[in-house]
């Protein structure tokens, strides 16, 4: 039995190959929903960004909507400038909320809302980047009982938002890129394509 | 047996703490927020009770139920919003040339801009109406729940920082004029000239609590839904479709969508990737 049912992963510099990489390594029938925020401006164009995942992933990958259903097995990208949020009762919502951290969407946002509606169910992974966007999320994470997975910095593209993470929130594996899709799939384990939601 | 007198996680308190507080609002204001997805209202509480200094959500709750004055700046919070002219240039772009051609066979138009926060959306429909030549037969009604944000609205001042932002929305939403010719620098702000705030009608209305209060031909109510959970969500849409006439458009944020509400068949899509519906039935 699996405990994990929900992975929020943020990135920045560097997150859109690092994402690919992690993407690309997980199996058909991985086992929980997966929640994306990456910084970037109005360019790429969301439905870009997506393609570009969805042609490296098994997985189907989706930009949020506004009380979209968390699916297990889905990747769910946060659209550009919205804030992306879990609630209790497996949905989405989306703010047009400040900029956090000047940025929209926020990863501190998202792994905010994700402890709280998911607490000791969730995974958190901070990825690549330039800025300590994360760090208190992931802390909020680990303190609701939550996992907390940090890229190895050493292998990140920019190491400032790994080291930031595990300077504020410390980590449960610090570990390289190419080592946290086979991670993940441990953590979340993997369910029959059959016993999966697909709406 | 002895009682385990901890509590299970501060998380499951904190959602407690809330729940009270949101009750204690609604019973001492009216103002009911028990219904809003509750992931960014807790972020705008606790950024409250921090800068109030207090410990807690519970205390919090003291100050709003003791102290009116924290009631109103708690309720600023609830409603102070990002907004900016001509905000998704594609959807004024669209409204131009879907929605502009119907109203033309109006002889009197009445817009309903829902949850208009600090005006900037109500200024730009009625700049794209005025190049249409619509804008003087047109009534916008621009309503939010919040009487200070409406009282900026009304000043028609917006930061001249922003005027480089805007003019490329507008210029990117259609716009054929100079952006400037809009409005006078005056001091850090742009005022906006009065003839455009002349047909506009600026009122406190809450679309949870309040009633439907007029019949509209078109209703603005863009990112202010997403605010809500599913069931608030069916219940505000209920005001808007009563609010509507037949055939009247109704636009809602981008990344919203009617599909799976209680409404979603009384209309059919203008332009769907725009969020522009029409009212069928
Ligand atoms: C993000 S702003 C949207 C502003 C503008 N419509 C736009 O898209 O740029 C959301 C607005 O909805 C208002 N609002 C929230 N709840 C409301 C309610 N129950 N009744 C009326 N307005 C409400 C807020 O005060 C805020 O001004």
């Amino acid at each position: 039995m699996t405990t994990h049912e929900l992975v929020v992963m943020g990135a920045s510099w560097g997150g859109l190959a690092a994402l690919g990489l992690v993407l690309s390594g997980l199996p058909r029938d991985f086992g929980a929903a997966i929640a994306v925020a990456q910084h970037r401006g109005v360019e790429p164009a969301d439905a870009v960004l997506a393609d570009a995942l969805a042609r490296k992933s098994a997985l189907p990958v989706r930009e949020v909507h506004d009380k979209d259903p968390i699916v297990p097995g889905w990747v769910h990208m946060a659209p550009s400038d919205y804030h992306l949020l879990v609630e209790r009762g497996g949905t989405f919502a989306l703010s047009t909320d400040p900029r956090e951290q000047y940025s929209r969407p926020s990863i501190d946002v998202l792994f905010e809302s994700a402890a709280d509606a998911y607490a000791s169910r969730v995974v958190g992974v901070i990825l690549t980047g330039a800025n300590p966007d994360g760090a208190a999320g992931l802390a909020r994470i680990r303190r609701r009982g939550g996992f907390a997975v940090v890229q190895d910095p050493a292998t990140a593209d920019r190491a400032a938002m790994p080291e930031a993470a595990m300077a504020r929130a410390g980590a449960d594996e610090v570990v390289a890129l190419s080592e946290i899709a086979p991670l993940l799939t441990r953590l979340c384990g993997r369910v029959p394509a059959t016993e999966q939601a697909r709406p | 047996m002895t009682a385990d007198w901890t509590v299970r996680g501060t998380a499951d308190v904190e959602s407690l703490e809330i729940a009270l507080l949101l009750e204690a609002v609604y019973q001492a204001y009216g103002y009911d927020f028990r219904g809003y997805s509750r992931g960014s209202l807790r972020r705008r509480l606790v950024r409250r009770m921090e800068v109030e200094g207090l410990k807690s959500l519970s205390a919090l709750q003291e100050c709003v139920l003791h102290d009116p004055a924290c009631m109103k700046r708690l309720l600023l919070d609830l409603s102070v919003n990002v907004s900016s002219m001509f905000r998704d240039p594609s959807f004024y772009l669209a409204f131009r040339t879907k929605v502009v051609p119907l109203l033309r066979t109006y002889p009197f138009v009445r817009v309903w801009n829902a949850g208009c926060s600090t005006g900037e959306e109500a200024y730009s429909m009625a700049i794209l109406l005025r190049e249409h030549d619509l804008y003087d037969r047109t009534r916008i009604y621009a309503t939010d729940m919040n009487q200070t944000v409406l009282d900026q609205a009304r000043a028609g001042a917006f930061p001249l920082g922003k005027m480089q932002e805007y003019t490329s929305n507008y210029i990117r939403a259609g716009g054929t004029r100079a952006f400037s010719e809009y409005y006078v620098a005056n001091g850090r702000n742009a005022r906006f000239d009065s003839v455009l705030s002349d047909n506009i009608v600026f009122a406190e209305h809450n679309l949870v609590t309040d009633r439907s209060f007029n019949e509209f031909h078109v209703i603005l109510c863009r990112n202010v839904m997403i605010y809500f959970d599913r069931s608030l969500q069916d219940h505000v849409l209920g005001l808007l479709h009563e609010s509507l006439t037949t055939l009247g458009v109704l636009a809602i944020g981008l990344k919203e969508s009617l599909e799976f509400t209680s409404h979603a068949d009384c209309y059919e899509a203008l332009d769907s990737s725009q969020r522009l519906y029409r009212r069928v039935r």
